[in-house]
């Protein structure tokens, strides 16, 4: 029993941080830019996929920093030549822009590495087994990618709350006439601000592509989850995206290891009483609904606590 | 002027096209071409097109070509259906699918109703892949026919192996949530306490179908219960990322599966390097040493640069239909089901096959292979991972008969 505990542990964190890689970009965009992303799963990807490509020519950590800049720069072009020009058009044209988006880069991802899953694999530098407990193995790589998402967050906090261009853009934000009035291109922020958080979904793409399965439809896979983080996390607070990623990692992690469902807590129903739906509903275990139980925490936090845990605005 | 010209322009195509339909046969092949399951669909969607060429470069069907049409069903019933009345609309009325048993489901209700109502113009529905036990028990149609062994008749043979593996002590199940996995998971727990009573059940689990991006927990699970092999109708991405999370945690479990050669599997074992660690029960494997197979299979490579492994079925399903239509000298759909009720075949794979009449589901040899390094007498490899699959057991077509609940209406 122990043995599982601390595994569940250990997964929901690594699960978890593996979240806060991807959410974080999309947290930054949506707090600073006030733009919610649809396509930032599809920047994760086209992250994996350059990872991907690069690694063969070059090897892995010239693609770590590579693939980055690539997705960014082609995030910063999206914000110059399309969203710029939407966002005249209010926060509707804004988010289907970004959701026909999301569509146009996975057919360009089935165009141009296919439907099939590419053999993207951990750099040999970190395939061994870093330490093993109650007999169950952890990666180096996992832990590689633990300690890459908590560098990530103390960079991006301290960016945003120590530095002078995180102050400028924090004001560009709520009082962009004002800034520009002070001499500062606030277009040229937005731009940046938005290549950067495209290029913070990359990172997770390059990392993550080896540890789960690098194919097309990945974006489709993780892209509901994340606004599940920034919601419950609270919009625009970056360690309320970090203690949500966790959260949700650890509750998957440890419903998956619980078995028990309502049959085995009170008794099963009679048979001879019970319609066959009641019954059906009565023997789910925990485990079977594992997946639905960040979404089910979404619609609570909606309803309870529209802010976020750590938010500090409702919308 | 401007609309005789509108009109020619419209009425040209529609022209060429009917006049093309009369000197071909067109198979309309509605399968996930978009979606989660794409990359299998379109191997699939290969392989019937390099049968379709094949078939007409030797003669065709009575001297038309075939030609097979792509229909995109998204692997979504409602879908589906669109594009199977899409098809008929175009003429076409012969229709297959196999991807996904619950399009299956709809696939059979709809050809079974559409040719009620439209009696002398019947379209019928060859299945290359749905296994779900449903389709030839109580959905059973004249009109549906099964090419590939259903999930029962797979779990029957895969018991019927390891009833003569005493190694296989501690078995876990993981299944996908959905009609299919439940019908793997309730039927090894019934034929293993049959066959093995002495096996352990440690551990039954339901994971929601394509869904999950870290199966790390169910890995922590699976080795807490001290199993020493694992049973698993998983396909797909669960597939890979379940074994991959089986290596990352060091897991040494045998797995039992269905569809580990399906397309991103290989690459999946190759990479957890679990070396002849991962079984199969299907159809064949190309490694068989069959002559027909191997032709078939370097062909199919040299052409697509990709395996057609598993699916030998699609090859046999498309053979089958030349035979029935040969021996009628018909293009009609109900003399075509006619002779194939009973059809005796010998399979790509090699051995003898029948399409069984009571329920329209064919018995074919099964067989067990491992997925590893080769030796000399394993030529074939898989996407490119240098290993390939192994035979290690054969299960003759009588030893996976099962009967069936079929009661089947006959026009």
């Amino acid at each position: 029993m122990s043995e599982l505990i601390f595994t569940s542990t250990l997964n929901g964190i690594l699960f978890g941080m593996l979240l806060f890689l991807m959410a974080s970009g999309l947290t930054v965009i949506y707090s600073m830019l006030g733009v919610l992303n649809f396509a930032h799963a599809g920047f994760y990807m086209l992250g994996a996929f350059f990872g991907y490509q690069l690694s063969r020519w070059f090897g892995f950590w010239p693609a770590l920093l590579i693939a980055p800049l690539a997705a960014g720069t082609l995030g910063a072009a999206v914000e110059h030549y399309g969203l710029r020009n939407v966002h005249r058009n209010g926060h509707a044209a804004e988010l289907l822009f970004t959701f026909g988006l999301a569509y146009v880069i996975q057919e360009t991802v089935q165009v141009i590495w296919g439907k099939a899953p590419v053999d993207y694999r951990v750099p040999e530098l970190l395939d061994f087994p870093a330490f093993t407990v109650f007999s169950t193995n952890y990666p180096a790589y996992k832990v590689f990618m633990l300690a890459m998402a908590l560098v990530i967050f103390a960079v991006l906090l301290l960016g945003i709350k120590r530095t002078r261009i995180g102050m400028i853009v924090q004001a560009a934000l709520t009082h962009p006439q004002m800034v520009a009035h002070l001499g500062h291109n606030v277009g040229q922020i937005f731009m940046l601000v938005f290549g950067l958080g495209t290029a913070l979904a990359a990172v997770a793409g390059v990392i993550a592509g080896p540890a789960l399965v690098t194919q097309s439809d990945m974006a489709a896979l993780l892209g509901p989850i994340l606004f599940v983080v920034i919601v419950v996390g609270g919009l625009g607070s970056l360690p309320g995206a970090l203690i949500a990623s966790l959260l949700i990692g650890l509750l998957q992690t440890f419903a998956v290891a619980i078995n028990t469902s309502l049959g085995s807590l009170f008794g099963s129903l009679d048979p001879a009483h019970a319609p066959s739906l009641l019954t059906d509903i009565w023997n789910v275990s925990i485990a079977q609904i594992a997946p639905v139980l960040p979404y089910l925490l979404l619609v609570l936090i909606l309803i309870f606590r529209p802010m976020g845990l750590l938010g500090t605005r409702a919308t | 002027m401007r609309t005789s010209v509108a009109t020619l322009l419209v009425a040209l195509p529609l022209a060429i096209g009917a006049a093309r339909a009369e000197d071909t046969v067109r198979i309309g092949l509605i399968d996930g071409l978009s979606g989660g399951g794409a990359a299998g669909a379109e191997v699939v969607l290969k392989q019937f097109k390099f049968l379709a060429d094949e078939l007409s470069a030797k003669g065709g069907l009575l001297g038309k070509k075939v030609e097979v049409i792509p229909f995109d069903g998204k692997t979504n019933p409602q879908e589906s259906l669109i594009q199977a009345q899409k098809a008929i609309d175009g003429g076409i009325r012969i229709l297959t699918h196999g991807g996904g048993s619950s399009v299956a489901g709809a696939l059979t209700d709809f050809v079974t109703k559409y040719n009620e109502r439209n009696p002398d113009h019947e379209v019928l529905y060859l299945n290359w892949g749905a296994v779900d036990p449903v389709l030839t028990n109580e959905k059973c149609s004249f009109w549906h026919f099964r090419f590939d062994a259903n999930s029962d008749v797979r779990m029957e043979a895969l018991t019927n192996y390891i009833k003569t593996a005493p190694q296989v002590k501690k078995i876990y199940l993981i299944n996908q949530d959905y009609s299919f996995g439940e019908s793997v998971r309730t039927q090894a727990r019934k034929m293993l306490a049959a066959k093995r009573p002495d096996v352990q059940i440690v551990g039954d689990e339901l994971h929601p179908l394509l869904k999950v991006t870290d199966f790390a927990p169910y890995v922590a699970k699976i080795k807490a219960s001290g199993a020493d092999s694992v049973i698993t109708g998983d396909w797909g991405q669960d597939f890979a990322l379940l074994l991959k999370a089986a290596a990352d945690a060091g897991l040494k479990a045998n797995w039992y599966t269905y569809y580990a050669s399906n397309i991103g599997g290989p690459t999946a074992i190759k990479q957890a390097g679990l070396d002849h660690q991962v079984f199969q029960i299907s159809e064949g494997v190309p490694n068989l040493g069959a002559p027909g197979l191997a032709e078939f299979e370097k062909a199919f490579r040299a052409r697509y640069g990709v395996s057609a492994y598993p699916r030998a079925v699609i090859s046999d399903e498309m053979m089958m239909l030349k035979l029935a239509v040969e021996q009628t000298k018909s293009l009609e759909p109900i003399k075509i089901a006619k002779a194939l009720e009973g059809m005796p075949y010998e399979v790509l794979d090699g051995g003898n096959g029948f399409m069984r009449k009571d329920d329209h589901q064919f018995f074919r040899p099964m067989y067990i292979s491992s997925f590893g390094e080769r030796s000399e007498k394993e030529p074939f490899d898989e996407e490119k991972t240098g290993w390939g699959w192994r035979q290690l057991g054969k299960i003759d077509t009588q030893q996976t008969i099962l009967p069936t609940t079929c009661k089947m209406e006959r026009p």
